[in-house]
């Protein structure tokens, strides 16, 4: 399977990606580790005229203590993220859910920035960041704007970001956390979660992100407005599929995912310590 | 496009359309066939080189994407007749059967041992989750890895 054929222009900078951007407008498609666009492209599911390949900018690849919250450059692969200390004490959850992205191989590829900003519902970092109430920066030619996860999704692989904006960093704020859970449910090694669960219990809030859900990747608003009134883990875990809409697909109808998303917020908030 | 990489200590020039996946290039360019296409939907890690020392699977990246960069395919892991250790281990435990698989497991399993010298058995299986065998020859495989770790590890000692 080979993609239809595109113009490759390779940024050097943030300066020069953006410039591409508005030179090219809707016919071009960000490049990053690849992991997400390049399957699609093969399969000719999605065929850019220019391909805007952001690979090479390695001064948004990093992950810093910006002092309320975490910074993590666009370009951070997820084995960066997996390995990262300074996550694995600040933000465990997304140092653990980035280990369980696709396989190794994919992982030494696929970076943060491209994941959240394809905007996937079956992928797993995007219901993380919703989970811990992430911020998403875009650069666009006039700047700089901060963007709300929960903001940040728009429908079936569209996000918020405008044609001419390039995501350049995820901030993760810096949470006491109490517990956290990562829960995926696939039937094959490496597959796609059939669903998948994110919680963070923190500052005395729960925030809790379903993968695969729906359209696009979703807070269980539900379960955490019951959480934070008191209900317990079945109770609010009973909650699990309102607002949602799963699809049914060959892995499982939509009833089958229902019934596996109020099961998989029970465990996961129970693994969080909430009894 | 002119692309340049340095592919097994040797540097090597191509002019490749932008839509060149990396594996056709090394395998219909330059003649490296020991990387494997598999499944083309990078689930399978049949055409699994390293890509700056890290495993990356083939079918799934540009050649445009390598320009510049450091590659080693399977071919450039033994030092003349002398088999890499992993090769060898893979040889010693009957680590492939029909050995499809074999190039894309030895590359992930060498990339598995750099990032984790002491694996567990758990560590190999999981390590390896990205390269399926379809003969299910898994047991030999893993066998074999851990072989290897086993024997690096006595060696450094």
């Amino acid at each position: 399977m080979i993609p239809a054929a595109f113009e490759y222009v390779r940024a050097d900078s943030v300066d020069a990606a953006l410039s591409a951007l508005t030179e090219y407008g809707d016919e071009a498609k960000l490049l990053a580790g690849g992991h997400s666009l390049i399957p699609l492209m093969k399969l000719r599911l999605a065929a850019p005229s220019v391909l805007v390949d952001v690979g090479r900018l390695d001064d948004l690849r990093y992950i810093n203590d910006a002092g309320d919250y975490i910074s993590i450059g666009a370009l951070t692969r997820h084995r960066d993220l997996e390995t990262s200390s300074l996550l694995a004490s600040a933000a465990p959850l997304l140092a653990h859910a980035a280990g369980h992205v696709g396989d190794p191989q994919v992982r030494h590829r696929g970076t943060i920035g491209g994941s959240l900003a394809h905007a996937d519902p079956a992928s797993d970092l995007p219901a993380v960041a919703l989970a811990m109430g992430a911020t998403i920066v875009a650069t666009g030619p006039n700047g700089t704007r901060e963007i709300a996860a929960s903001e940040f999704y728009t429908g079936f692989l569209e996000s918020a970001l405008a044609p001419d904006e390039l995501l350049t960093e995820i901030r993760i704020p810096k949470l006491d956390t109490q517990g956290w859970s990562f829960q995926k449910f696939n039937r094959r090694a490496q597959d796609w979660a059939i669903v998948g669960v994110a919680t963070v219990r923190a500052n005395g809030s729960t925030g809790v992100g379903l993968v695969n859900m729906g359209s696009t990747p979703l807070l269980a608003s539900a379960v955490m407005d019951a959480v934070k009134s008191g209900a317990n883990a079945a109770d609010a875990a009973a909650l699990a599929n309102e607002g949602t809409e799963a699809q049914s697909d060959i892995n499982a109808s939509s009833e089958y995912r229902e019934h596996l998303v109020r099961v998989l917020v029970r465990r996961s908030l129970e693994e969080s310590g909430l009894s | 496009m002119k692309i340049t990489v340095t592919v097994n200590g040797v540097e090597r020039t191509g002019d490749v359309e932008p839509r060149t996946l990396l594996v056709h290039f090394l395998r219909d360019e330059l003649n490296l066939t020991g990387t494997n296409v598999g499944c083309d939907t990078s689930s399978c890690g049949a055409c699994t080189i390293h890509v700056e020392g890290q495993s990356v699977k083939s079918c799934t990246m540009l050649a445009a994407q390598a320009d510049g960069l450091d590659l080693t395919t399977i071919e450039g892991l033994a030092n003349g007749d002398i088999l890499h250790p992993m090769q060898r281990c893979f040889q010693e435990n009957h680590g492939l059967q029909c050995g499809y698989c074999t190039p894309g497991m030895v590359m992930a399993a060498v990339s598995l041992l750099d990032e984790n010298p002491n694996p567990s058995e758990t560590d190999v299986r999981i390590g390896l989750e990205g390269n399926l065998c379809r003969c299910t020859g898994y047991h030999n495989i893993v066998k074999s890895v851990l072989a290897c770790a086993a024997e690096s590890n006595g060696a450094a000692k």
